[in-house]
């Protein structure tokens, strides 16, 4: 059986790509076939995320427009063999695809794939209508700030209204100096409010930002990110995984400054 | 609390907190501001026909209350209507 699951969020910039990059990755290393879609017509992301820019010769729109056939226009990921991107078109718009097709699309894949990622474009638009046609369970991502927080709830909404399965929250850029502060919402808050499963937490790591650069995932390196989001990987494969600790390991003068703190 | 927290203005986190939580209320309920003058203006109307009530002092808001059964909290539309004359006793 497999699993369509739509990462979506309602703001822009919340991280969806990197999420969908990297949970998709992750699956791929615990040996699941995963295929990941850009959805996002004109605003093409996934691709360069995934260091697959290069690669590109028909995009998802050219396969719902019949020009070439789905086998054609997947790219096979430069780790991983079990792992696919379905790149989308620049320079279109996304009328160019309606929820119908989409979900056309994603039954053909469904008989080669354990798990279809769809990366959803901001928005509630037509562009998040199509990501969402043909989805059985949904990711959210948030990060912990009013705005983002407010359209995720929207969002939700409108997934519940859509009749999407499951729906689970990852909440993400946590910065736990500015949260010890009482300067940012906690990842309990966040959840607390949105009212739905917290299936992961992640810090804001400079990690993420060095992998991206590169065009490599980082999931599963050592470093609080990487491991942040294999643990959303294995729950998302149903396996019970505590919560990290992000706590940044203190150096000797910050220690003894919170020593002073308490006091 | 120590005596610093005094002096020290009430966390952003927990005052983005708050704000959310009173924009979401209305947000989830999908009513709006020209929708809440409309139910005003009709419940002065009923109202209106039984007692004499203060137009001006009238307020109308979506709020959150504890649910009787349990659910947490739940939206409630909370109206607080002053009157001015029961003229009109049945």
């Amino acid at each position: 059986m497999s699993e369509v699951i739509v990462i979506t969020s309602g703001k822009g910039g919340v991280g969806k790509t990197t999420t969908t990059a990297n949970v998709g990755t992750g699956l791929a290393q615990m040996g699941k076939k995963v295929v990941l879609i850009d959805t996002d017509i004109g605003l093409r992301n996934l691709d360069v995320v995934m260091g697959l820019e290069n690669r590109i010769v028909y995009t998802l729109v050219d396969v719902v427009e019949g020009n070439c056939r789905i086998k054609q226009a997947l790219i096979k990921d430069k780790k991983y063999p079990e792992l696919y991107l379905l790149p989308t078109a620049q320079t279109r718009d996304k009328s160019a695809v309606s929820p119908d097709q989409m979900q056309a699309l994603i039954d053909e894949l469904r008989k080669d794939f354990d798990y279809i990622l769809l990366d959803c474009p901001a928005g509630i638009e037509q562009g998040f209508k199509n990501a969402i046609a043909g989805a059985d369970r949904a990711l959210i991502v948030t990060t912990p700030e009013v705005s983002a927080i407010r359209d995720a709830d929207r969002i939700i909404g409108l997934l519940e209204a859509n009749e999407t399965k499951q729906l689970d929250l990852i909440v993400n850029r946590i910065r736990m100096d500015m949260v010890k502060k009482g300067d940012m919402m906690t990842v309990e808050d966040v959840r607390e409010i949105l009212a739905i499963n917290l299936i992961g937490a992640v810090p804001d790591d400079e990690h993420v930002v060095i992998s991206t650069n590169q065009g490599e995932p980082l999931v599963g390196a050592d470093c609080l990110a990487g491991q942040a989001y294999q643990n959303i990987c294995r729950r998302v494969l149903g396996e019970d995984v505590p919560f990290l600790n992000m706590e940044i390991k203190a150096g000797v003068f910050s220690k003894l400054k919170n020593l002073f703190k308490k006091s | 609390m120590g005596l610093m927290d005094l002096f020290k203005k009430r966390n952003s986190g927990n005052v983005a907190k708050d704000r959310l939580k009173l924009v979401l209320v209305s947000d989830r309920a999908s009513c709006s501001p020209e929708m809440m003058e409309k139910i005003k203006n009709e419940i002065i109307d009923v109202i209106s026909k039984y007692m004499d009530i203060d137009t001006e002092g009238l307020d109308i808001q979506i709020t959150q209350t504890e649910s009787e059964s349990d659910n947490g909290m739940v939206p409630a539309l909370c109206a607080s209507i002053p009157i001015r004359d029961i003229r009109h006793t049945m």
